[in-house]
């Protein structure tokens, strides 16, 4: 289709095994491509190489506390919701090496760290997952502090959005300022269709990208189609969020309400929460060395304000000694300071921390019952 | 020290040698490890008698006769730093489920001549007799915590052991939650990282070989595991069979087996 004029927002359509040239096209251009695949009973983010590597027919049901993936005879690729991964496993590994330094004859060199890292293709982002890649960006891209490994992966990545037709129970993006809907910040967005991906491109990358492919241009039925799945999706969020830009003022002035403690009562302490989240950033620097003491390298390493040694001092100290500091830290982090901080919420209302607490605290129901109680 | 290098001996006590194999498994860096230090009693390894004392000193096993509770006083006595290895040495082990059953008449029903059996009551770890440096949990021991352990105390530096729950090290690692995708008890929630989540790694819950991660909360944590578990039972075994002798996990099993009977 060369007599089509391609250009930023526009949408064309795709057949669907048409997303395996698209495949093809990023790694060819180097990239590693990756994206939802089913393994142990869930979702998990990994390369992919073909689109039968993607969780075509499969969709999940999820709740506090519970998510279970099965296969419904679909035919779609993208209707499962995401499992636990978030794509801040790539973007900020769980362990990355900051510097080493090695001692030759007596004196201390640094050994640099590899300049190599990772083109990668994301393929499948939700509308909630590209908001929370936002928000890292906005605390790992700073003018004050450039997280670099970051930075270089972050310039070059690929995000092929895709829009949430099915949203879950446990979603909540609509509260938080979300959408269900991509609006911006991908290369191309997908729209899945019956019959077809509707894409929309996002970026000189993605007009590039598209130009290799077959397309035709989306015509007038399927994007009403589209109009009428986003509408849908969007009813089906509850709103359940309502007074959420109150709450930074509501919970910092009650800071030692007793309150919190009720909620704390079910809490494990056991940091799933943070992990999961795709927008907690938290990390600690750890010394390692080797048994002679000729070598040595510090990494950067995850961490949650749940771990006993979170903001641990040296004597023996720590500032959150109970899980009722912890929660409490993680809350206020998320709907409070971070919104001075960083210029808006810590949460996209993804809703991972509800399904993958084990404890099954639903952090919307929490709020609410503070939000009632500081009242 | 001899040549310059810390004087390390390894002692068995009541237990199966996997925590002792665990060093020897440290085959990339076990040249590097000889280097380091002069081992210089590991029957395990090598057939030279103890040769006293000792700048590090290794116990793996629980303490589960008379001679050994005399023993390791004097190992004690003999040793600059005493670091405890495996789930035996740390909480008693396995072999501490003897300490709800009544002993004579385990060894009537499991000895064919029990006149030559002694044995204590219980099992209990090291630090129940003596004073323990560091604890490296597991069973078995993670073979690259004791590297990490000797590596920190080599260049006078607080080892890295993780403190916290197995659910960060296990969602760092990518694993899928068992309980939350499979509804599959696990003690992770309340267990000590550091193993490599090994057990959900493979799709099976924790059994808390790491022992009790500080600051975990039983209160929360009983409730999910009655709902993953099929009866009082399943759950009391769970807690008990490996760490079951640590007060946490003890705790747990008694706050079960009350609420049992309260609701008969």
């Amino acid at each position: 289709m060369t007599d089509y004029q391609l250009s930023i927002n526009t949408t064309v359509a795709i057949s669907k095994p048409e997303l395996n040239k698209l495949l093809d096209v990023l790694s060819g251009a180097g990239y590693k491509t990756i994206g939802p695949v089913a393994k142990n009973n869930s979702l998990v983010y990994e390369q992919i190489e073909d689109i039968s590597d993607l969780p075509y027919g499969y969709e999940t049901d999820q709740k506090a506390g519970r998510y279970r993936l099965y296969q419904n005879g679909g035919s779609e690729y993208f209707q499962a919701t995401p499992g636990a991964s978030t794509w801040k496993k790539y973007l900020t590994p769980p362990r990355t090496k900051l510097f080493g330094l090695v001692n030759v004859d007596n004196k201390w060199k640094e050994v640099p760290v590899s300049e190599i890292h990772p083109k990668y293709a994301f393929i499948g982002v939700r509308p909630c997952e590209i908001a929370a890649i936002k928000i890292q960006d906005t605390v790992l891209i700073r003018e004050d502090y450039v997280d670099t490994l970051y930075k270089k992966i972050r310039d070059e990545l690929i995000i092929i959005a895709v829009n949430c037709l099915h949203p879950a129970d446990t979603c909540f993006c609509t509260s938080v300022g979300g959408s269900p809907e991509a609006e911006d910040g991908y290369d191309l967005r997908l729209t899945e269709l019956d019959d077809l991906f509707l894409v929309n491109i996002g970026s000189q990358k993605g007009i590039d990208m598209v130009a290799q492919l077959e397309y035709a241009a989306a015509n007038s039925h399927s994007l009403q189609i589209e109009n009428e799945m986003m509408s849908e999706a969007k009813e089906k969020i509850k709103d359940v969020l309502k007074d959420y830009k109150q709450l930074p003022e509501l919970l910092m002035n009650n800071l030692t309400h007793s309150a919190w403690e009720d909620v704390a009562a079910k809490c494990l302490s056991c940091g799933s929460c943070t992990s999961v989240c795709p927008t907690c950033f938290c990390w600690d620097v750890q010394d390692v060395t080797n048994l002679h003491g000729t070598e040595t390298q510090r990494d950067k390493v995850w961490d949650s304000c749940f771990n006993p040694t979170f903001t641990a001092h040296a004597g023996g100290g720590c500032s959150r000694p109970t899980t009722t500091s912890r929660l409490r830290q993680r809350i206020t982090h998320k709907f409070a300071s971070w919104v001075e901080q960083h210029g808006g919420e810590g949460c996209v209302g993804c809703g991972r921390c509800i399904v993958w607490c084990p404890a099954k605290i639903d952090i919307r129901e929490e709020l609410n019952i503070l939000q009632e109680a500081f009242k | 020290m001899e040549n310059g290098k810390p004087r390390v001996a390894v002692f068995k006590f009541s237990s199966c040698s996997g925590c002792q194999l665990a060093i020897l498994n440290l085959e990339d860096e076990l040249l590097d490890l000889v280097g380091a230090v002069e081992i210089v009693y590991f029957l395990e390894a090598r057939r030279l008698p103890e040769s006293r004392p000792y700048d590090i000193t290794f116990v793996e096993g629980s303490v589960t006769t008379q001679e050994e509770v005399e023993r390791i006083i004097k190992i004690r006595e003999d040793s600059g730093l005493l670091i405890s290895i495996g789930s035996c040495a740390t909480a008693g082990g396995v072999q501490a489920l003897k300490n709800y059953k009544d002993v004579n008449h385990l060894i009537d029903i499991v000895y064919e001549h029990p006149e030559f059996i002694e044995t204590l009551e219980k099992s209990t770890p090291i630090s129940e007799h003596v004073k323990v440096d560091v604890e490296l949990w597991g069973c078995p021991v993670d073979k690259y915590q004791i590297l990490e352990a000797v590596s920190a105390l080599l260049q006078n530096r607080r080892p890295n052991l993780p403190e916290h729950s197995l659910c960060l090290e296990c969602k760092a690692l990518g694993r899928v939650c068992v309980t939350v995708a499979s509804g599959i008890p696990c003690l992770g929630p309340i267990t000590k990282a550091g193993c490599g989540a090994i057990c959900p790694s493979v799709g099976r819950g924790c059994y808390g070989c790491f022992g009790p991660s500080k600051d975990m909360d039983l209160d929360a944590f009983i409730p999910i595991l009655r709902e993953t578990t099929s009866s009082p039972k399943e759950a009391v075994e769970l807690l008990r069979t490996i760490c079951g002798y640590t007060p946490e996990f003890e705790k747990a099993a008694q706050m079960i087996l009350e609420e049992e009977v309260a609701n008969e």
